[in-house]
C-alpha cells in the first residue's frame, strides 16, 4: 500500500510552545486515517504544518511521495491536498450553488477559463454533490444563513467538489446534530470507498472516529503517543490516561485546561 | 378625472410587465440609450453637467469591482484617473511638439493643431491613458495586494496623495502649473457634445463589461476573495492573479475616463483636476454604498442619485452645497451602509432568486423512477 503522506520529524513551536515536536504520521492511501487527542495536543496545528498554512521548524512532509514543507497553500491545495476548518469556512454571502462553483479545481485553471462561464454539466455535477450532503432544496439560499451544522455539510461537499486526492477533515461532526451524524458517517464512507478520496480525519466523538478510521493516531503535548487499529488504541492505557485526566497524574498540565 | 390621467402610465406598466424578461431588459437598455443620446440636444445647457453624471457611473463601477465585489476597500482608484489624464496629455502634445518645451511656454504660445493631428493625438492619447493606467495598477499591485483590510486602504491612500505632490514636483509636465490641452479645432457646441458622448460611451462599455465580467468565473472568484480569502487560498484559487486583474480593469476604465474628462475641461494640474482625492476620490465611494456595493446596478443608481443631489444642492443651496454633501454622505456611510439595491435583496430576497427550492433532489422524478425501477429489477 502507497503513502499518501508521508510526515517525517515534522517540529513547529510557536513562541516557547512546542506545539509539534518530532511528529511522523502517514496516511496510506484510499484508506480513513484518523487523529485524536485532548484539546491542545497539536492536531490541528499538525494539519495547518501539512497544508502549508504555516513554515514549519525542521522536518518533511511528503505528499505522493513529492516534498511539500517548502510549499504554499495554493499550490499545495491544486496538488490535491485539501482540509476543511473546524470553524466552518464557507463563502457566507453566496448561494450555495455559487459556493460549489468556484470550487471547482484549479490546478488547470488558465487566464483564458478565468473568462468563461461554467458549463451545465458543472452545475449539475455541483447540484449533485449538495443533493449529496442533503442541502439541494436550500442550494439557493445565502449560505450564510445556513445552520452551522448546514454549513459544515456544504463545506465538505465544496471539498468533495474540489477533486481532492486527500482530504483533511478538522472534526466534521461537531455542531452537527446527533441524529444527523451517522447519516454523515455513511457520506464520509462513501467519499472514501466511491470516490476514491483518502481521509485524515480529526475527531473528538469516539464513537464517531471508532467506526469510520482504519487506523488511528493519537497525539499528546505535541507528539504521537499511540498508533495502531481503532481497538488497539481504545484499549491503550495511555490513551486512556491523556483522555480521562491522565495529564493531571504526569503532573505537565501545560496544556492550558483549567 | 384622476384615473383617467393615469391610466397611459397603467398602460404603460402592464405592456412592461407583460414582456418577458429579455425584452423588459432591451426596452430599459434602449430608454436610456435613447435618453443618453438625445440629452444634449434636449437639455443643452446641462450637456456638462450630465456628462459628467456619465463619468460618476464609471467611478462607482469601477470603484466596485474591489470594493463592493472583491472586498479591497481602495482609497487611491482616483490615483488611475489622473494617470490616464496626464499619459493622454503627454502623447497629445508629444506627438508633435516636445513637452518640456510646450510645458514651459504653456499659454505664451500659440500652438496650433490641425484636425487630423488634434484627432490622431485624441484617440492614441486615451488609448495609452487606459494602457498606462494598467501598467501602474500592476506596479502598485504588486506592493498594496500584500496589504489586507484597514492596511490596504491606507496603502492605497497614500498613493493617491503621492501622485500630485510627485507631478506637481515634475517640470516636464508643467509641475502645479499644469497644462493647457491642445485646442479643439471646431465649435464649442460641437466640442462640448465630442466630449460628452465619449463620456456616455466609456460609461456604457464599462457596465457592458462588467455586466459580462460578473456572469463569468470571474466574478464568482473576487466574491469569494471577499468573504473569506484564506479559505479560497487553502480551496487552490489563484488569488492574486484575480486581484490583479481586477484592479488592472479597474485602472484601464478609469484611465480612459481622466484623459476624456481633461480633454473636456481644457486645462489640467494636479491637485484639482487629476488627482481630487477629497471629491471625486470620496465621492465613488459614497455612490457605492448608497446604491447597494457589490451589486451591478447599485453603483449606477448610486452615482445618478448622488449626482442629481450634488447638482441640485449648487444650485439651490449655494454656500450650503458642502454641508448638504456632508450630512448626505454621513448619513449613507451610517444608517444606510447596504444601499438601495442591497436593502431591496433584504427586503424582497424573492426577486433575486433567495429561495428555498420545493423539489427534494436534484434527480427529476424520472430519474428517481428508473433507479426505482433498476432496483427492483434487482431484487
Amino acid at each position: 500500500m502507497t503513502e499518501m503522506i508521508e510526515v517525517r520529524g515534522v517540529t513547529k513551536a510557536f513562541g516557547g510552545v512546542i506545539a509539534n515536536n518530532e511528529i511522523s504520521v502517514d496516511v496510506p492511501e484510499g484508506r480513513i486515517t484518523g487523529l485524536i487527542g485532548p484539546n491542545g495536543s497539536g492536531k490541528t496545528t499538525l494539519f495547518n504544518s501539512i497544508v502549508g498554512y504555516h513554515p514549519i521548524d525542521r522536518g518533511s512532509v511528503k505528499f505522493e511521495g513529492r516534498e511539500i514543507s517548502d510549499m504554499r497553500v495554493q499550490q499545495i491545495a491544486r496538488l490535491g491536498l485539501l482540509r476543511t476548518f473546524q470553524q466552518t469556512r464557507i463563502y457566507s454571502k453566496m448561494n450555495g450553488v455559487q459556493n460549489m462553483l468556484i470550487s471547482l479545481p484549479h490546478h488547470s485553471e488558465t487566464y483564458k477559463s478565468m473568462f468563461q462561464k461554467y458549463p451545465p454539466e458543472v452545475t449539475e455535477k455541483a447540484e449533485r454533490l449538495l443533493d449529496f450532503v442533503g442541502l439541494y432544496q436550500k442550494r439557493l439560499l445565502i449560505s450564510g444563513e445556513l445552520s452551522f451544522g448546514q454549513q459544515k455539510l456544504l463545506e465538505f461537499a465544496m471539498a468533495l467538489m474540489n477533486e481532492p486526492r486527500v482530504l483533511l477533515l478538522d472534526e466534521p461532526t461537531a455542531g452537527i446534530n446527533p441524529t444527523l451524524i451517522n447519516g454523515l458517517i455513511d457520506r464520509l464512507k462513501s467519499a472514501s470507498s466511491e470516490l476514491g478520496v483518502t481521509l485524515f480525519v480529526i475527531e473528538h466523538n469516539m464513537s464517531v472516529i471508532m467506526t469510520l478510521a482504519d487506523n488511528i493516531y493519537c497525539l499528546a503535548n505535541g507528539r504521537v503517543l499511540a498508533h495502531g487499529a481503532p481497538d488497539e488504541i481504545q484499549n491503550d492505557q495511555r490513551v486512556i490516561n491523556a483522555y480521562l485526566g491522565g495529564h493531571y497524574i504526569a503532573d505537565d498540565g501545560d496544556d492550558g485546561e483549567n | 378625472m384622476a384615473e383617467r390621467g393615469a391610466s397611459p402610465l397603467i398602460a404603460v406598466g402592464r405592456w412592461v410587465h407583460g414582456l418577458d424578461p429579455n425584452m423588459r431588459r432591451i426596452v430599459l437598455y434602449g430608454c436610456i440609450l435613447a435618453a443618453g443620446i438625445s440629452a444634449p440636444f434636449v437639455f443643452e445647457a446641462y450637456t456638462f453637467a450630465i456628462a459628467v453624471l456619465w463619468v460618476m457611473i464609471l467611478f462607482a463601477l469601477t470603484w466596485d469591482i474591489l470594493g463592493g465585489q472583491m472586498g479591497y476597500n481602495s482609497l487611491g482608484n482616483i490615483a488611475f484617473f489622473g494617470i490616464g489624464m496626464y499619459i493622454c496629455a503627454i502623447v497629445q502634445i508629444g506627438l508633435y511638439y516636445d513637452v518640456a518645451l510646450y510645458t514651459a511656454h504653456d499659454g505664451a504660445v500659440n500652438i496650433h493643431y490641425t484636425p487630423e493631428q488634434y484627432f490622431t493625438g485624441l484617440a492614441l492619447g486615451i488609448v495609452a491613458g487606459g494602457l498606462g493606467a494598467m501598467a501602474f495598477a500592476v506596479v502598485f499591485g504588486l506592493i498594496v495586494f500584500g496589504l489586507r483590510g484597514p492596511y490596504f486602504a491606507i496603502g492605497t491612500l497614500g498613493v493617491a496623495l503621492a501622485a500630485p505632490e510627485l507631478i506637481g514636483a515634475w517640470d516636464y509636465v508643467g509641475g502645479g502649473g499644469g497644462i493647457s490641452l491642445p485646442n479643439y479645432p471646431g465649435g464649442p457646441d460641437e466640442r462640448s457634445r465630442l466630449f460628452y458622448y465619449l463620456c456616455l460611451i466609456f460609461a456604457f462599455a464599462t457596465f457592458g463589461f462588467l455586466k459580462w465580467l460578473y456572469s463569468t468565473r470571474f466574478g464568482l472568484a473576487i466574491n469569494a476573495i471577499r468573504d473569506d480569502e484564506e479559505k479560497a487560498e487553502g480551496m487552490g484559487l489563484h488569488t492574486m492573479r484575480y486581484k490583479m486583474i481586477g484592479w488592472s480593469i479597474a485602472a484601464f476604465f478609469l484611465g480612459l475616463s481622466g484623459a476624456v474628462f481633461g480633454n473636456m475641461i481644457g486645462f489640467i494640474e494636479p491637485l484639482e483636476v487629476a488627482f481630487p482625492t477629497v471629491t471625486f476620490g470620496i465621492f465613488m465611494i459614497v455612490m457605492c454604498l448608497m446604491g447597494g456595493k457589490g451589486t451591478l446596478w447599485g453603483p449606477v443608481i448610486g452615482a445618478t442619485l448622488f449626482h442629481t443631489i450634488k447638482e441640485v444642492t449648487w444650485a439651490h443651496m449655494l454656500g450650503w452645497q458642502w454641508v448638504a454633501l456632508g450630512v448626505l454622505i454621513i448619513v449613507t456611510v451610517v444608517f444606510f451602509q447596504q444601499g438601495i439595491v442591497g436593502w431591496l435583496k433584504n427586503a424582497f430576497p424573492e426577486w433575486y432568486g433567495i429561495t428555498v427550492d420545493e423539489a427534494v433532489s436534484a434527480e427529476s422524478d424520472a430519474d428517481i423512477a428508473a433507479r426505482l425501477t433498476r432496483s427492483e429489477a434487482a431484487e
